[in-house]
């Protein structure tokens, strides 16, 4: 498979995934809006953190107010990581393999850019917001389903799974971290300290996996602990990592990539994720995003084309 | 009520559904009748089914405008163009003898070049050709075929003859409209394919495939085929990609490709480099090399030429092979199938005018108010003038350009082109169209699409169907009228 094909598939998987997880996380911020009390609520700031924005945003807005920081989340044409925009990278990444991508995918990714595009009004609205994020996310799924169930389970497909593991890992880390930090543990706050745990599993749809899994009441030491360790749960950061390294070991010259996975996962399992205090546990999740970044710049090294020349020999 | 064909104008024109007495033409019966059949609400509901297929398909073709590039939807119209499978299959005949001479007169002109020597092709012309390339003298291709694919442009004129109005012999596009646009259809009207008998398109990308697979240096089970694109910004990268993912090939770009020290040609994948065999170059000849031609191309491979030339790698078409495709050369075309198969034309020429003799260059400065003149080289319309729509000031600088330069030039009769019923609204209007069908030669046999692309002048009145210029297309059905 053409190196740069690879590269491609990769990160169209990372859009649609990202999309996917922003679409999740404006849900379920919304949902837990509504359940807290006036002046306990967050709002939206933290959001524009988990995507890593702060900076950018606030040199353009004022405040957090909904319906700027929605705008800004949904189809902020200077935010990368709006929905729109990462549609949009994923839909011109796609167009570029046309070729290689089964012809249905393309047109569903098609599809969601025009859904997302046209209909933005909805989501901007209160009332329209649920049904539109969930069209997308549902749409996304179909991506990846049919991706699944119709691209050849060859070196592309497996590109295209890697690069949607490392974004879900990067994204679940990302969660974690923003959400704990944000958590209101003040005397008014307390009543509602659970529902923002529970907040956090649904953002990543880990609500009911964790009941089963688990089997305890959530609480936040238990959450982390799942979020991070488990080994069942998809979205679980440990779970990405030996999705990444299981796929990786077919490829040929693999090794190096895989002693790396390997390294962050040893670290991630023989840290006890439970008793991290807040500011520990944030300096530990950042540790683990630097780590994300250096398997995919590894990946990279490896597989994708490099700017002007390779000096490789004919076989 | 549907479509009342009896109240459909034809202006003077040959159309090709309606006769000139106002009655439907036996290839159309069924068409006809299916029209008439339909009420205003669901031909504008068809209108729609077609646009959101198109849309959601992603069947695009990008302009530039203003330095942007923007990608917009195919303009489609779903009233098929009908052809009857007699007059078809005399076409067919006439397109392959075109190509096998076309092919001939290629191959001697980068050899003995006889046909010069023999008087019959004047030597200026050739000296002057820019499309000649000295790179290719002497060079054998597989079976000696330079245009393995050809994608000629006919179009008739208003007492119903189909006359070729050129052959594009560099990089023809438009075949991934054809079968789209046949797919289209099938979403709109699947009805209509059980009641009449439309020759399918569909095996075109493996006749394609098969074309190119033969022509491997490697004679092998499973050489390896690309399509080599320009990337993502040519105008004609959906075509790319379609015929690359339709025939299940890799669609590289320049970068993707290498050619090593055995002058061999290999493609960068993740498990290092893989030969290639075959490449159905997209690119344009002086893009394909920067150390043979344009230094400074980015798009091309430093020394596929070399390789080409050793013949460790096909080029499909060969390099050079536009040589045959300007329109002065196209003059000459009745002369090469005389002088190489000994036969006369089977496909007449458009009346041509070269501005490179004297007397007739003479003939079109006095006539250019009507006639069409057309600089040599310029593809997609541009450069073109129609003397009955020209004013003044565009005759006088199109004239200034012939006298500098009167190789470049030729001209010919303005044609009535013929006209097809085309939706405006939901009233069918006659709008004008020629019709690109394309023929594949492998040195084995030559196969033609069955009908080809229909291009329409979607603007009232207008000629000109280049996509690039506001035309639009529809689904083209060759009807055995026995069945």
């Amino acid at each position: 498979m053409l190196s740069r094909v690879c590269e491609t598939l990769y990160w169209v998987s990372r859009y649609i995934e990202r999309a996917e997880n922003v679409a999740r996380l404006i849900n379920v911020n919304n949902m837990l809006i509504m359940d807290l009390p006036k002046g306990v609520s967050t709002g939206w700031e933290p959001l524009i953190d988990i995507i890593g924005m702060r900076q950018a945003y606030q040199e353009n807005h004022t405040d957090f107010s909904e319906s700027k920081a929605l705008r800004y989340l949904l189809i902020g044409y200077d935010n990368n990581s709006s929905i729109l925009n990462s549609v949009i990278n994923a839909r011109e990444n796609a167009r570029t393999i046309r070729d290689v991508i089964p012809r249905d995918v393309w047109e569903e990714i098609n599809s969601l850019y025009y859904y997302v595009k046209d209909n933005q009004n909805e989501g901007l609205s209160k009332r329209g917001r649920f049904a539109y994020l969930k069209k997308i996310i549902e749409s996304t799924h179909m991506i990846f389903g049919t991706l699944d169930a119709t691209l050849n389970h060859d070196q592309g497909y497996t590109f295209s799974r890697f690069g949607l593991m490392i974004e879900r890992a990067d994204m679940s880390s990302r969660i974690l971290d923003i959400r704990s930090a944000t958590l209101i543990t003040n005397e008014e706050g307390k009543p509602f300290e659970n529902i923002q745990w529970i907040s956090l599993l649904r953002s990543m749809s880990a609500y009911q996996m964790y009941r089963q899994q688990m089997g305890v009441r959530v609480q936040r030491a238990d959450v982390i602990e799942f979020i991070m360790h488990s080994e069942v749960f998809p979205r679980s950061i440990l779970f990405c990592l030996n999705e990444l390294k299981k796929m990786m070991q077919p490829i040929i010259h693999s090794e190096e990539l895989i002693k790396l996975i390997d390294q962050v996962c040893d670290s991630l399992k023989n840290e006890d994720v439970r008793m991290l205090k807040n500011g520990d546990l944030h300096d530990y999740v950042d540790k683990i995003q630097l780590k994300l970044a250096g398997v995919h710049n590894q990946l990279a090294e490896l597989y994708f084309l490099k700017a002007p020349e390779l000096t490789e020999t004919a076989e | 009520m549907g479509i009342d064909w009896k109240a459909y104008q034809t202006n003077g024109f040959f159309d090709e559904l309606i006769d000139a007495k106002g009655n439907v033409r036996l290839h159309g019966n069924q068409l006809a009748q299916f029209f008439s059949s339909l009420s205003n609400e669901e031909l504008v509901k068809a209108r729609a089914v077609a646009d959101l297929a198109i849309k959601e398909m992603g069947i695009s073709f990008t302009v530039y405008d203003e330095g942007n590039m923007i990608d917009r939807a195919w303009p489609f119209d779903i009233i098929p163009r009908t052809i009857g499978k007699k007059e078809w299959q005399g076409i067919e005949v006439g397109l392959k003898q075109r190509v096998e001479a076309l092919n001939l007169f290629i191959d001697d002109l980068y050899h003995d070049q006889k046909i010069i020597k023999d008087g019959v092709f004047p030597k200026g012309l050739l000296e002057k050709s820019v499309n000649f390339r000295k790179q290719c003298v002497g060079v054998n291709p597989p079976n000696k075929i330079w245009a393995h694919i050809c994608g000629s442009d006919l179009v008739r004129d208003g007492n119903g003859t189909m006359y070729v109005l050129e052959d594009n012999l560099r990089v023809p596009s438009g075949v991934s409209y054809m079968l789209e646009n046949r797919s289209v259809m099938k979403r709109v009207f699947p009805e209509l394919f059980d009641q009449v008998s439309i020759l399918p398109v569909d095996d075109y990308p493996s006749q394609l495939f098969d074309m190119l697979a033969a022509m491997s240096p490697r004679p092998q089970d499973k050489p390896e085929v690309v399509v080599l694109t320009p990337g993502v910004f040519n105008s004609a990268y959906f075509e790319h990609c379609y015929l690359a993912q339709e025939m299940g090939c890799e669609l590289v770009e320049g970068r993707d490709l290498v050619v090593e020290k055995d002058d061999c040609v290999y493609m960068r994948t993740i498990t290092g480099l893989q030969r290639v065999d075959v490449i159905y170059r997209r690119i344009d000849d002086l893009f394909l090399d920067p150390e043979a031609f344009l230094p400074d191309s980015q798009l091309g491979v430093p020394g596929l030429m070399r390789a080409w030339a050793k013949g460790n790698v096909a080029l499909v078409n060969a390099p050079g092979a536009g040589v045959a495709d300007d329109k002065v050369v196209y003059a000459y075309v009745p002369e090469m199938i005389k002088y190489y198969l000994g036969e006369d034309a089977k496909l007449a020429n458009v009346p041509t005018y070269k501005c490179l003799d004297p007397k007739e260059c003479d003939y079109v400065i006095k006539n250019i108010d009507k006639l069409v003149v057309k600089p040599a080289n310029e593809s997609g319309g541009y450069g073109l003038l129609i003397g009955p729509k020209s004013t003044k000031k565009e005759q006088q600088e199109t004239i200034a350009q012939i006298k500098a330069d009167p190789r470049n030039w030729v001209a010919q009769p303005t044609l009535d082109l013929s006209t097809v019923p085309t939706l405006d609204g939901v009233e069918p209007d006659g709008r004008h169209v020629d019709l690109r069908p394309f023929i594949l030669s492998s040195g084995h046999d030559t196969q033609v699409t069955t009908g080809g692309l229909t291009r329409v002048a979607m603007n009232k009145g207008s000629l000109v169907v280049n996509s690039s210029q506001g035309g639009g297309s529809k689904d083209t059905w060759i009807v055995d009228e026995e069945a």
